[in-house]
């Protein structure tokens, strides 16, 4: 009883993703395993995944609308398009995003630096991309925040995105970053990703066109999923 | 079109503020006749529970078919959600209800897929479930049996009475899990 092997999914170059055991952010190092990954031959399970578009509630894609008042900080749109390696859009998929407020904390009950809460602000969004891909939701600018990885660590701005695209191997947990961060020199984190250009996927850009008059600035981020092998994997790793 | 992806980037800490869902650890209802609660605790490399992490599960149903357009033997409309999400708690622990999935016809023994997130991974882990009463299949399965045995125990769920698994998740040091490149 046999069914043909499906069509994989490419892998990302090398020094695209940060490796696991990164020893300048430390939490790494007790929860990096050990031992390299085995490497599993795409079939059913992995190109297939879950298509999770339903369950989003009306304000689930504004964050500053989500209680009785508005959050403080700066308004912004965050927008742009998910598309895989191949530049094809990545439509009906969930796009999951949180943050801190405006003064860089979390309304989070372990994040207890001293800066203020914010009564008007939860920081969790969700949205699903259209059928060109495109996604859009309206927030405000997060802030820095200081943490203890090593002295005077400070988080530049970021926000999280969570991305599923069409398949399990296409699963993608990230941060969006903002232009000229002065922050980005001694943040572990972002430099934990070895090619350079593959760290500028992850800074947003300021986008003029789709600011808000007198409303919002806007931030596009567009963001690429692994595509998909022309032909199947024919490697004989098991 | 260039090649390079958005890089992966860690959850953190505060991932509950986006990822987790009342009852998304519940992969069918509550009831569901042979629902198995697998339940297990994700741990470091000194033996000590994360806290912080996240488990997710995919998987086929239970006549090994998914919801999905890529699947040829066209299971779409069957509202099997096949997914479930679980974040560990102040104890590492961290479990889901489900159904075993069926056999997808390809040679594989029934298994589960697992990504793993947390705060110090700066990219998922990925692991694979397998099941305990599946011997034959698991003896026959390609990833498992690509494994030394002390290995591959690692991916196999321990009977923990009735209707009930154990799945221990061990990112780093002894027994540690196998994970997958995939």
């Amino acid at each position: 009883m046999t069914i043909p092997h499906p069509t994989g999914y490419r892998r990302a170059p090398e020094g695209n993703h940060p490796p696991l055991l990164s020893e300048a952010y430390k939490s790494t190092v007790l929860r990096a395993p050990s031992q390299a990954p085995v490497v599993l031959r795409h079939r059913l399970t992995e190109v297939t995944g879950p298509l999770l578009t339903g369950d989003i509630g009306p304000k689930d894609h504004d964050l500053t609308a989500q209680h009785d008042g508005e959050p403080i900080g700066q308004r912004i749109v965050v927008l742009g398009r998910v598309l895989d390696s191949d530049g094809r859009a990545v439509p009906d998929t969930l796009v999951e995003v949180w943050q801190a407020n405006a003064a860089g904390r979390y309304a989070h009950a372990r994040d207890t630096w001293p800066a203020p809460l914010d009564p008007n602000f939860s920081g969790g969004g969700r949205v699903v991309t259209d059928a060109q891909g495109n996604y859009s939701f309206t927030t405000i600018k997060p802030g820095a925040y200081p943490w203890g990885n090593h002295d005077n660590a400070w988080r530049p701005a970021h926000i999280h995105f969570s991305l599923f695209g069409r398949s399990f191997t296409q699963r993608l947990v990230t941060q969006m970053y903002f232009p000229d961060d002065p922050l980005f020199g001694q943040d572990p984190i972002f430099n934990s990703v070895p090619d350079p250009a593959a760290r500028q996927r992850m800074i947003s850009t300021f986008d003029l066109g789709a600011t808000r008059s007198e409303w919002a600035l806007a931030y596009r981020f567009d963001i690429v999923l692994r595509g998909r092998e022309q032909t199947p994997f024919e490697d004989p790793h098991e | 079109m260039s090649e390079l992806l958005t890089p992966s980037q860690t959850v953190g800490p505060f991932l509950s503020l986006g990822l987790t869902w009342p009852e998304g650890h519940l992969v069918v209802p509550l009831g569901t006749p042979g629902a198995t609660l697998i339940a297990g605790v994700l741990t470091d490399g000194a033996g000590a529970p994360v806290s912080d992490g996240l488990i997710e599960t995919w998987q086929a149903d239970a006549d090994g078919r998914f919801d999905h357009p890529d699947d040829p033997r066209r299971a779409s409309g069957s509202g099997f959600r096949g997914f479930g999400r679980c974040a560990t708690d102040a104890e590492g622990r961290f479990e889901i209800i489900t159904v075993k999935p069926g056999p997808l016809g390809d040679g594989q023994a029934p298994h589960i897929d697992v990504t793993v997130l947390a705060r110090g991974l700066l990219d998922r882990v990925v692991t694979r479930i397998y099941f305990p009463d599946e011997a034959a299949a698991n003896a026959a399965d390609p990833l498992l049996g690509s494994l030394r045995p002390e290995r591959a125990a690692t991916l196999v769920a321990q009977e923990a009475g009735q209707g009930k698994l154990r799945f221990d998740i061990r990112l780093q040091g002894d027994r540690e899990t196998v994970f997958l490149s995939i």
